[in-house]
C-alpha cells in the first residue's frame, strides 16, 4: 500500500520536471501509470521497487528480532500484550518454544535474503549499472522487470507463510534436514516449510534473472571509452556479486528441489533410519550431510553476495568524500576476484563439526584462512584511502567508515571460527552469532545505508535530513556494538544459539543481565531505524532539493545525467569517458570527471 | 529496446551472451545434483539402476531434434520461410516426444515394481527420476520459446526476418541437447 503512494506522490514530481524539458528529451514516452510505476521496465523505478519492498521487509524482519530479543531478555516475565497479537503462539504472555523458533528462522530468511540480496544487490544493480557504465537501460528491461516480480511473487508467498495455522518454517535459515523433511517433526515443518521452500525457489529465479543481466550489462554495454578498469569499484564489486550468484544460487536450488520431493513425494534423498515420536520411518539410504554440502556450498558464497556490493559503494564513497583516489585500484579489483574464488572453496567451513573427515577439513581450514589476505588488503587500502584525506563527514562517507570498523571486528573474528579445533568448540554458539552479524549483518546494513545516503539525491531529486541522518549513525554504530560484541562472551563461555531459555542452567544465569541490556540496546537500534525510514520516506516527498546536478563533486557518470533523469538516463548523446573513476587531488584540481578528455600536459597518476 | 542496443557496437549481442551465462548458470545446477548423486552412490544402499531401453530413443530424438533447429535457422537466415517454419515445428515436436518418452520409461519402472518415490523408494531411481524430470522441464521450455516464436512469426503483421530470438532458443537447444547427452553417459556409467 504504502509503495503505492509513495511512487504515485514521485509521478507528480516527475511529469512537472519531463514537461519542462520535453523538447531536449528524445528517449521520453508517455507511459501510463501502470508502465510506468508498477511493471516498469526502466531500471532506476525497478531499483526504487526493490528498494522500497526491502525496507517493508526490514521493518519485518527487525521487528521480529525485538520479540526474540525481548524473550531472551526477560525469560521470567509475562507480556500479555504478545497473548493478544499472537494468540497460542505465546500463551500466558510468554513466547512459546516453536514461536521462538519460527522468529529467528524468519528473521535470518528475511535479513540475509529478502532485504540483504534483493534489497540491496536489487536496488544498487540496477540502479547503478546503468548509470555508471553509460548505458540507457539494462541489457534486457524485460527480464529485469520479471527478475523484481519474482522477487514480488517469493515476497508474497513468504509473508503468506507468517499466517499459516502451524506457523511459518523454523528450523534455522539453514533449514537442515531431517527436521526440515519431516513434517510430523514440528510445526515449523509443516505447511510452513513448503511455503518457504517455493518461496526461495521464486526468489533463486529471480535472482538468476537479475544477476544475468547484471553480468550482460557491464560486460556489453559499456560506452565508449568505458574500458573495464576505467569502471568504479561498485561496477567491480556488483560484477563479482552477480558471478557469485548465477553460479551457486542454482545449487542451492537443487537442494532445494530435492527437500521438496523428500517431503512431498516419500524420497530419500536426504533421510535414513529416523524415528519420530516413536514411529520407525520407512526412509533409508539419504544423507542428511549431502544436503549440508548442497546448502552451503551456495551458503558461504551468499554471504560474500552480500557482502560485496556493500565493499564495492564504500570504496566509492570513501574516495569521493577523502577528495582522493582509492587507494590501489588495481589491488581492489583483485581481491575481490580473489574473495570470487576463494569463495566457492571453503563452504565446508560450516561443517566441521558434522564429522567432517579431519584430514579434508584441514584443506578447508587452509583455504578459508586464506581469505583474510584479499580481506587485508582491502582494509589496508580503505584506511590509506583516508589517510590524510581531505574528509567531508557526510551520511554516506559515516557510514562507510563505520563499515570499515565493522568489517576489521568481525573479519578478526572469522580467523578464530576458520581454525577448525577452536570451532568444535565455538560452532553454534553466540560467538558465532556475534561473529557474522558483525561482519555481513550490520556491515552490509552499513554499506546500503552508505549507499542509500549517497545516491538518494539521484534516485529522488532531494537530500536525506542530515540530523536524522547522524542520530540514526550514531546510535547504530554504537549500537551495534554494545549488542553484538558481549556476544563474544556469552559464545566463548558456550552459550548456545538458538534456544528461548537459558534460565534453567546454572552455568549461564551469570548472562541474565548482560541479556537484558543487550535486549534493551536492541530495541532503541529499532526505533533509530524506524527513524531512518521515516527520513527515507519524509525526504522524498519533503527533502531539500538538488539544485545542482553534481552535488558531492563526483567524477562518474550517474552525476552527468539531468538531475531528474529520464528513461534513457542521458537526453542526448551517451557520455564518452576519457578516463577512470578516481582522479580526485590531481594537478591541484579537487576532481576530474571521467567525461573529460585527459589534457596535454596533464600528469599520470 | 533496439535503440539501447544500437548505441554500441560490439560483437556478441547481449541477449545472445545473458543465454550463455544463463547456460553456466543451469549447468551449475546439474553439476551440484551430479555430484550430490555421486557423493550418494558411495553409501550404502544403492542399488544398480537400469537404464530405461526408451531412454536410448529419447537420446535419438533430441539428438535430431538439434539438427533440425539448425535447419529451421539456417533457413530462416536464408528467408526460405516454409522451410523455416517446417523444421521449426519438427523440432518442436521431437522435443514433445522426447519428453513423452521419458514419462513412458518412468511409468515402465512403475510395471517392474521399481519404486522411484514413495514408502520403499530407492534414493538410486529417484535421483534418476529427479535429475531427468529437471531436465525434462528445461526442453519443455524450450519447447514453450519455439512455440511463441512460431506465433509471433504468424501473427506479426510487419515481416519480420530478425533472427535473433531464433538464434538464441537455438543455442539454448543445442545445450539441452548435449546436457542430456551428458546426463545420459553419467547414468550409464555411474550406476
Ligand atoms: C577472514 C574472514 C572469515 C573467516 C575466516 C570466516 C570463518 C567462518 C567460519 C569458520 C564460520 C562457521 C562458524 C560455525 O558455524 O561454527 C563462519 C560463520 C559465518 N560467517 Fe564467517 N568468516 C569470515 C568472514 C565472513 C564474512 C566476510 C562474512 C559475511 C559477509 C561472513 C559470514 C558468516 C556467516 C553468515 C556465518 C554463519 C552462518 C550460520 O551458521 O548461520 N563471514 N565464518
Ligand atoms: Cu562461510
Amino acid at each position: 500500500m504504502s509503495t503505492e503512494t509513495i511512487l504515485h506522490g514521485h509521478e507528480v514530481e516527475v511529469n512537472v520536471h519531463s514537461h519542462e524539458e520535453h523538447g531536449q528529451h528524445d528517449h521520453h514516452h508517455e507511459e501510463s501509470f501502470l508502465t510506468k510505476y508498477i511493471f516498469s521496465q526502466d531500471h532506476k523505478m525497478i531499483a526504487k521497487q526493490f528498494l522500497i519492498t526491502g525496507i517493508i521487509w526490514a521493518i519485518i524482519g527487525g521487528l521480529f528480532s525485538v520479540l526474540f530479543r525481548l524473550q531472551l531478555g526477560y525469560p521470567d516475565q509475562s507480556f500479555p500484550f504478545l497473548e493478544d497479537i499472537f494468540g497460542k503462539w505465546a500463551k500466558g504472555g510468554k513466547i512459546s518454544n516453536e514461536f521462538y523458533y519460527a522468529l529467528v528462522t524468519m528473521h535470518g530468511t528475511i535479513l540475509v535474503f529478502f532485504v540483504l540480496t534483493a534489497g540491496l544487490s536489487g536496488t544498487f544493480a540496477n540502479f547503478l549499472i546503468p548509470l555508471q557504465i553509460g548505458a540507457r537501460d539494462m541489457a534486457s528491461g524485460f527480464l529485469n522487470m520479471l527478475s523484481y516480480w519474482f522477487f514480488f511473487l517469493a515476497s508474497v508467498i513468504m509473508f503468506a507463510s507468517l499466517f499459516i495455522q502451524t506457523g511459518p518454517a523454523a528450523g534455522g535459515w539453514t533449514i537442515y534436514p531431517p527436521l526440515s523433511a519431516l513434517g510430523q517433526a514440528s510445526q515449523g515443518s509443516k505447511l510452513g516449510m513448503d511455503f518457504w521452500l517455493i518461496s526461495m525457489a521464486m526468489f533463486i529465479v529471480s535472482s538468476l534473472l537479475g544477476g544475468l543481466n547484471y553480468i550482460s550489462t557491464i560486460l556489453n554495454l559499456r560506452t565508449k571509452g568505458m574500458s573495464m578498469t576505467r569502471m568504479p569499484l561498485t561496477m567491480w564489486a556488483i560484477f563479482f556479486t552477480a558471478v557469485l550468484g548465477v553460479l551457486s544460487f542454482p545449487v542451492l536450488l537443487s537442494g532445494a528441489v530435492l527437500l521438496l520431493f523428500d517431503r512431498n513425494l516419500g524420497t530419500s534423498f536426504f533421510l535414513s533410519e529416523i524415528v519420530v515420536k516413536g514411529e520407525i520411518l520407512p526412509n533409508e539410504g539419504g544423507s542428511a550431510i549431502l544436503f549440508q554440502h548442497l546448502f552451503w556450498f551456495l551458503g558461504h558464497p551468499e554471504v560474500y553476495i552480500i557482502l560485496l556490493p556493500a565493499m564495492g559503494m564504500v570504496s566509492e564513497i570513501l574516495s569521493v568524500n577523502s577528495r582522493k583516489p582509492i587507494f590501489g585500484y588495481m589491488a581492489m579489483v583483485g581481491s575481490l576476484f580473489a574473495i570470487t574464488i576463494l569463495a566457492f572453496l571453503v563452504w565446508a567451513h560450516h561443517m566441521f563439526v558434522t564429522g567432517l573427515n579431519p584430514f579434508l577439513g584441514a584443506f578447508f581450514v587452509l583455504l578459508t584462512l586464506l581469505i583474510a589476505v584479499p580481506s587485508a588488503i582491502k582494509v589496508f587500502n580503505w584506511l590509506t584511502t583516508l589517510w590524510r584525506g581531505n574528509i567531508r563527514f557526510t551520511p554516506g562517507m559515516l557510514f562507510s567508515i563505520g563499515f570499515v570498523s565493522l568489517f576489521i571486528s568481525g573479519g578478526l573474528t572469522g580467523i578464530f571460527l576458520g581454525n577448525s579445533t577452536l570451532d568444535i568448540h565455538l560452532h553454534d554458539t553466540y560467538f558465532v552469532v556475534a561473529h557474522f552479524h558483525i561482519v555481513m549483518g550490520v556491515a552490509s546494513f552499513f554499506g546500503m545505508f552508505a549507499g542509500v545516503y549517497h545516491w538518494f539525491p539521484k534516485m529522488y531529486s532531494r537530500y536525506l535530513n542530515n540530523t536524522m541522518a547522524y542520530i540514526h549513525f550514531w546510535v547504530t554504530l554504537v549500537g551495534a556494538y554494545l549488542i553484538f560484541w558481549p556476544m563474544h562472551y556469552q559464545g566463548l563461555a558456550g552459550l548456545p544459539r538458538r534456544y528461548t531459555d537459558f534460565s534453567n542452567w546454572q552455568s549461564f544465569n551469570q548472562f541474565a543481565d548482560m541479556n537484558r541490556f543487550i535486549s534493551t540496546v536492541a530495541m532503541i537500534v529499532f526505533v533509530a531505524q524506524l527513524l531512518f525510514v521515516f527520513n527515507f520516506f519524509y525526504s522524498i516527498f519533503k527533502g531539500r532539493k538538488v539544485k545542482s546536478q553534481n552535488p558531492w563533486g563526483s567524477n562518474t557518470l550517474e552525476w552527468t545525467t539531468p538531475i531528474t533523469p529520464g528513461h534513457g538516463n542521458w537526453p542526448g548523446e551517451l557520455p564518452e569517458v576519457h578516463r577512470g573513476a578516481y582522479d580526485y587531488g590531481k594537478d591541484g584540481r579537487e576532481f576530474i570527471p571521467q567525461v573529460e578528455p585527459i589534457g596535454a600536459d596533464e600528469s599520470k597518476h | 529496446m533496439n535503440e539501447i542496443v544500437t548505441d554500441q557496437n560490439r560483437r556478441i549481442h547481449p541477449h545472445k551472451f545473458t543465454m550463455w551465462v544463463a547456460i553456466g548458470s543451469i549447468l551449475m545446477m546439474f553439476a551440484g545434483l551430479t555430484s550430490a548423486y555421486i557423493v550418494k552412490r558411495s553409501q550404502v544402499n544403492w542399488l544398480m539402476i537400469e537404464i530405461p531401453i526408451i531412454f536410448w530413443f529419447s537420446t535419438l530424438t533430441i539428438l535430431s531434434s538439434s539438427v533440425t533447429i539448425h535447419l529451421s535457422l539456417k533457413s530462416l537466415k536464408e528467408k526460405r520461410m516454409v522451410e523455416y517454419r517446417r523444421w521449426m515445428v519438427v523440432t518442436a515436436v521431437l522435443g514433445v516426444l522426447f519428453i513423452i518418452s521419458q514419462i513412458i520409461g518412468f511409468v515402465q519402472f512403475g510395471k517392474q515394481d521399481i519404486r522411484i518415490v514413495g514408502a520403499g523408494s530407492n534414493a538410486s531411481y529417484s535421483f534418476l527420476f529427479a535429475i531427468s524430470s529437471l531436465h525434462g522441464l528445461h526442453v519443455l521450455g524450450g519447447v514453450i520459446a519455439l512455440l511463441v516464436i512460431a506465433i509471433r512469426a504468424v501473427s506479426i503483421s510487419k515481416r519480420n526476418y530478425s533472427t535473433l530470438p531464433l538464434e538464441i532458443t537455438a543455442t539454448y537447444w543445442h545445450f539441452v541437447d548435449a546436457l542430456w547427452i551428458y546426463l545420459f553417459i553419467f547414468f550409464n556409467w555411474m550406476k
